[in-house]
């Protein structure tokens, strides 16, 4: 048992090495300063991602702006102010299904409510709404995990001053839970950050000749560029390699998210002493 | 007779019903769902004294203790019947403000529970969310109630520093020090000792000794001489009953009830 077990974990770590060579391999030609910085030029064969790269950072963070306010407040609720019963527990059953639900469905919600209802158009802000809520489970599982952790017995000293709840959770609760409810932050840019469907209908387009950027404009992106090297375009050969290029620019900027995500969380251990 | 431990305070105490009651308890009942915790408790809790509260294991002290700043109301599963009167005011009573009941009803636990924060901010915190802004009042209240908890000489220089860093007893004294910073009238301590080792527990003891006459103090102890030693007047509980209650001295020199009386030869012999 042990011995499979043992394999196992060989071909997981295997995996994801083979999938880094593989990406870095193919990818490291294109790369350079340029290749960063410059608009895409001759029908995306030569030239840069920057407009992508831009991009997708401005939907993870738009994204958040948007999830981080109403993730924490309805962990608040649900771990400060809900009492244990039927409600909390179809709320949970609520956000856990939503964390299940395929991102593609989140992108043709989004087109329905945020570009078409709500008349924002193609835009960054439908798409940063659209992946706000794609990353909400996750904001709110985070923090709901970071609030568990923080001692009872903090919240009752407060209490038993005469503060009230609200009082409690902002001055107590809530700077003590912080570096844990970050790591969840992160973890969640770089989840949005990576993802296409939510954007394919509501935020991204394949080409801009010049980078404008604005709530109300379309963005290009990352992972949709990738995509649209590979299917879209005359020239398949060049586009494969740029195609390669961004995807370890990606991969980079995901893992390079995450890492700073698993430094603040062994950081928060080693300060924490409750 | 059952043996006492030595009584360090001297001067005769008076009966606690000639004093000026800060609690009068009438038949106070509480359950925890089903189970018939306390059970018509009623005796008044003198004013500007201290006042133990004993009684083996499970019989409710910190029950009683957290039904008098109304903790219990945190809790679906507790329902109270019969009155509890501070000054003369219900406390049960829809009209009052639980958070400023609970200011001046001061707490503090059996595990010292300062927050994550500097040793300055946890006495000031008190102080800030009841709307004190002016920095020069929260400093001079600040040092006030350290000074009072007998720990200023120890924190003076580094009031910035994390409160985790200090020893549990000078943790436990940081407590009491931001309790005492709202200027409550009464302080609830709960075994507030029984994390701590002797030396820290003896100076913690003669700051209790210190409140006497200041504030009205309730302490629940598993202690006889910790009783004995800073209390004036005991309350004796037994399954959730009021056993008995009156001067200290008296209670452990002649119980006049026999459970009391078994329970002190059970201890001592
Ligand atoms: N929140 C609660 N829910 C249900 N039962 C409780 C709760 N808190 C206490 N009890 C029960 O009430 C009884 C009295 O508990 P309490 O903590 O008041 O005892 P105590 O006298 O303080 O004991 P100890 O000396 O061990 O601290 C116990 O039987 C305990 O199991
Ligand atoms: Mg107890």
């Amino acid at each position: 048992m042990f011995g499979l077990c043992g394999l196992s974990v060989v071909v997981v770590f295997g995996m994801l090495l083979l999938i880094i060579v593989f990406i870095v391999i193919e990818g490291a030609g294109v790369i350079s300063w340029d290749f960063l910085t410059e608009m895409p030029r001759d029908g995306m064969t030569a030239g840069g991602i920057m407009p992508a790269l831009v991009g997708t950072l401005l939907l993870a963070v738009g994204a958040i702006i948007f999830a981080l306010p109403l993730g924490v407040l309805a962990a608040i609720y649900l771990n400060e102010y809900s009492r244990e019963g039927k409600l909390r527990r179809w709320i949970r059953m609520g956000i856990n299904s939503l964390a299940g639900v395929p991102s593609v469905v989140f992108g043709l919600f989004g087109l329905a409510l945020f570009v078409n209802l709500l008349d924002f158009g193609m835009s960054l802000l439908a798409g940063s709404l659209t992946l706000g809520l794609l990353v909400l489970p996750i904001i709110i599982r985070a923090t709901e995990e970071a609030l568990k952790t923080i001692p009872m017995s903090f919240r009752e000293a407060s209490l038993a001053m005469g503060a009230t709840r609200w009082q409690t959770t902002i001055k107590v609760v809530l700077p003590a839970a912080l570096g844990q409810i970050l790591t969840g932050v992160i973890l969640a840019i770089g989840r949005a950050a990576g993802e296409t469907a939510p954007i394919l209908f509501t935020a991204a387009v394949f080409y801009m000749r010049v980078l404008r950027v604005g709530l109300m404009e379309q963005v290009m992106a990352l992972p949709y560029h990738i995509y649209a090297l590979m299917t879209e375009g005359i020239h398949p050969e060049e586009q494969e390699a740029m195609a390669y290029g961004t995807a370890l620019v990606l991969m980079v900027l995901v893992l390079l998210i995450n890492g700073v995500a698993i430094w603040m969380r062994i950081r928060s251990r080693k300060i924490k002493k409750w | 007779m059952v043996e006492t431990p030595t009584v360090r305070r001297t001067g005769k105490a008076v009966p606690p019903d000639q004093l000026k009651p800060k609690f009068i308890i009438d038949k106070l009942n509480l359950w925890f769902t089903d189970a018939h915790i306390l059970k018509d408790v009623t005796f008044n809790i003198p004013e500007k004294h201290v006042t133990a509260i004993m009684g083996p294991s499970g019989c409710g002290k910190s029950t009683l203790l957290r039904t008098l700043n109304r903790m219990h109301d945190l809790n679906p599963d507790c329902k109270i019947t019969g009155s509890v009167k501070l000054r003369g005011t219900e406390i049960f009573n829809p009209e009052v403000d639980i958070n400023d009941l609970r200011k001046d009803v001061g707490m503090v636990f059996q595990r010292p529970n300062p927050f994550p924060k500097s040793i300055f901010e946890n006495v000031a915190y008190g102080m800030r969310i009841h709307g004190e802004r002016a920095h020069k009042v929260v400093e001079q209240r600040v040092e006030e109630a350290l000074r009072d908890a007998n720990l200023w000489n120890e924190v003076k220089d580094k009031l910035h520093q994390s409160a985790f860093e200090l020893s549990g007893g000078q943790q436990q004294r940081l407590c009491i020090a931001r309790a005492l910073a709202i200027k409550p009238d009464v302080i609830l301590l709960d075994e507030p000792a029984s994390a701590l080792d002797p030396i820290s527990t003896s100076r913690l003891e003669e700051l209790i000794e210190e409140l006497e006459g200041r504030y009205t103090v309730v302490i629940v102890t598993h202690n006889l001489q910790q009783a004995a030693r800073v209390s004036q007047y005991t309350a004796f509980l037994m399954l959730g009953e009021l056993v008995e209650f009156g001067i200290t001295d008296e209670i452990f020199t002649a119980p006049s009830d026999e459970r009391t009386e078994n329970y002190l030869r059970g201890i001592f012999g």
